[in-house]
């Protein structure tokens, strides 16, 4: 069946299909080019080729043959996923109450947190230096793990409650019916139906963490608890007359990947309309 | 299974609004009542109280003999059915049924002998691996139902179960929740604006209006001795009809003729101290047409002529619609009523009156008609208080 405006006609199908590949060709060419980079030898890197003409692991083999790499690698990961765990912990709190409570100073609530989202992070970096120093948290997860969680709970905050929204309170009304305590009515109805949110808070907040160079290079120091981003800076060749592009390559590939597997690990949970069927539409 | 109470429960919100007022009513054991108004009448919210959704501001409520006033939901023992069914969506049907046993604790041969006799019950048997959302309406309804019935509570709540139903389901499943609360023996509060679901179903009726209780009695009682002006509009369909009349010396004068007061209605009113001018209503199957009606009757009752404005043939009667000259009677009551039907922006000067004639009768639409009316029949209304001039306990 031709479709309105003839739209399945094979000639825009075949237009489609061209500019589809166009787009993704333009948004993932740097991609690639970074993964060619990164499997070449040290003598082709600057070469020009985009298909490299000698396929070498020793990228993957420098970077992780140094702590400097992999000790970041453990930082990231750990300070992401704490910074991760504990803003959607409470953001999930937070964002039950505005979405379902009366209280005074909500709104207040929800705009100071707005404020403080869209706070230009730079103006923060040197008090920010100065406080952790006295406090003895410069350099340490928590040093990081602090000013990430404030930036990352009113994003948490903010996509949590539209999902809390979302959701019929008269299921909430029925299982205190049923028999069930407020706690257990949020454990058993009201978080399971909430969990695509969660999750889709999760990655967020995971990529923010992530990705942060600002707050990593201004509050860490050694490699205790710097950073991929920041590693990445301090890559230098063996020689100065080594060219670390190679290495840089590489470790951008690595530190890439577990963001698509969060993604990929967590998108099967993001079951759109899971709440259909409750109640009558 | 417990009876309960609602001793001068009144429910006012932190603005000051009044939304029920001093309701007082006994619920016996095994009873099926009935809540109805308009909406905005309190009657959910009444619900809700009893339910433990919502607090009591003042009074007790009573279950089984204990003040539950200060009880959470949970600890009071009843089982509701939400007017959106509010299944839990990641549930299946069993779970869903199986939910509140599951939180009481029951083990697990019990929840499951508990849910297959449930499903039994309901015709769900079939359906127990789905999730609400691959349901029907009506199989939604009868799950939440089913979530009510499996852990035998005192008393089952509904608001409005059968009012997302289309209406051919509607009367299907009315039918099935009466046998169903009859086979359990359950009290239960059924909210509804419907009036034939309160009529059909309720051992007793309540209405209400602006929070407070209009009148409760016996749906046929109701019918037949509104208490006011609200009630009689209320119950009933097509309602009654009202026309503004004045007693002269026991006599009815209106747009329908004069009429001599029967002794029955004349001692009524003359003990209820009425005033001249009164709201007469008649109920649309007290009339007839004057043809079909036997001499001695003729005499004794009213009769009116006028062109027939519309005629539905039933079949088994014919409803002859009427536009009259005239002042429509006016109360606040009449008022509410017809913004609750919607129909108080339908455009129309004069009375308009509804009669149910016999099947036999010869009017036809446009014709002119004689129309006779059971003046034995009449209730006479105050139209400053809306009281029934004509009440009577028989």
């Amino acid at each position: 069946m031709a479709g309105i405006g003839g739209a399945d006609t094979p000639a825009k199908k075949w237009g489609w299909g061209v500019l589809n590949a166009v787009v993704v060709i333009y948004a993932l060419f740097p991609v690639l080019w970074i993964l060619s980079l990164s499997f070449k030898s040290s003598k082709t890197l600057a070469d020009g080729n985009f298909i490299p003409r000698e396929w070498s692991l020793e990228n993957y083999q420098n970077i992780f043959s140094t702590s400097e790499f992999t000790r970041a690698l453990i930082n990231s990961i750990g300070i992401a996923i704490i910074a991760t765990a504990i803003a959607v912990v409470f953001g999930t709190m937070a964002a039950y109450a505005i979405a379902r409570l009366d209280f005074p100073g909500k709104n207040l609530l929800v705009g100071v947190s707005l404020l403080i989202a869209m706070f230009p992070q730079v103006s923060l970096v040197s008090p920010l230096f100065e406080i952790e120093r006295s406090m003895g948290l410069f350099d340490t997860w928590p040093g990081l793990i602090l000013p990430y969680i404030t930036f990352a709970l009113p994003l948490a905050i903010y996509t949590l409650s539209a999902f809390f929204r979302e959701i019929p309170w008269e299921l909430e009304k029925a299982a205190k019916m049923d028999g069930a305590t407020p706690g257990q009515a949020f454990r058993r109805v009201i978080a399971p139906l909430a969990a695509p949110g969660v999750f889709t808070t999760a990655i967020l907040v995971f990529i923010f963490c992530w990705n942060d160079f600002l707050f990593a290079i201004s509050l860490t120091s050694t490699e205790q608890s710097r950073t991929v981003p920041v590693a990445l800076s301090f890559f230098t060749g063996s020689s100065q007359f080594e060219d670390p592009a190679g290495s840089i390559a590489a470790a951008a590939v690595v530190i890439t990947i577990p963001i698509i597997l969060f993604v990929l690990f967590f998108q099967r949970r993001i079951v759109a309309g899971l709440t259909s069927g409750a109640v009558k539409g | 299974m417990a009876e309960i109470v609602l001793d001068k429960v009144t429910k006012r919100y932190p603005d000051g609004a009044l939304a029920v007022q001093e309701v007082n009513l006994e619920i016996a054991d095994g009873e099926f009542i009935i809540l109805v108004g308009p909406s905005g009448c309190g009657k959910s919210t009444t619900l809700n109280m009893i339910a433990g959704l919502e607090d009591i501001t003042e009074g007790e409520l009573r279950i089984g003999g204990q003040r539950v006033n200060e009880r959470a939901p949970k600890d009071r023992d009843i089982a509701m059915v939400f007017q959106s069914y509010a299944l839990y969506p990641h549930m299946t049907v069993k779970e869903n049924m199986a939910f509140p046993l599951r939180l009481a604790k029951v083990d697990n041969a019990t929840v499951e002998r508990k849910v297959r006799e449930a499903a039994e019950i309901l015709d769900l048997t079939q359906h127990l691996e789905r999730k609400p959302s691959n349901l029907s309406g009506g199989q939604r309804q009868r799950v939440a139902m089913g979530r009510a019935i499996v852990r035998n509570p005192k008393a089952f709540l509904m608001d409005e179960p059968l009012s997302n139903l289309d209406a051919k389901l509607r009367v299907q499943m009315r039918t099935s929740v009466s046998r169903l609360q009859k086979q359990l023996g359950t009290t239960t509060v059924y909210v509804t604006h419907d009036q034939t679901e309160a009529m059909t179903l309720g051992d007793r009726v309540v209405v209400m209006r602006g929070g407070v209780v209009q009148q409760i009695g016996a749906p046929q009682f109701l019918y037949d001795h509104p208490a006011n002006l609200f009630v009689a509009g209320f119950i009933g369909s097509p309602s009654m009809n009202f026309v503004p009349a004045s007693l002269e010396n026991g006599a009815l004068r209106s747009v329908l003729g004069d009429v001599t007061l029967t002794d029955r209605v004349r001692q009524l009113v003359e003990g209820a101290d009425a005033p001249r001018e009164v709201i007469m209503g008649v109920r649309p199957e007290h009339f007839e047409d004057a043809a079909l009606v036997d001499a001695a009757a003729l005499s004794s009752g009213g009769k009116f002529t006028a062109q027939v404005d519309v005629l539905e043939s039933m079949g088994s009667d014919k409803y002859a619609y009427f536009n009259l000259t005239g002042e429509q009677a006016a109360s606040a009551e009449l008022q509410e009523l017809a913004a609750d039907a919607g129909s108080d922006d339908v455009p129309g000067d004069g009375i308009s009156l509804v009669t149910r004639l016999s099947s036999a009768s010869g009017a036809s639409e446009g014709a002119s008609a004689d129309i006779w009316f059971d003046a034995d029949k009449v209730q006479l209304f105050d139209p400053s208080s809306g009281r029934n001039l004509t009440y009577t306990e028989r």
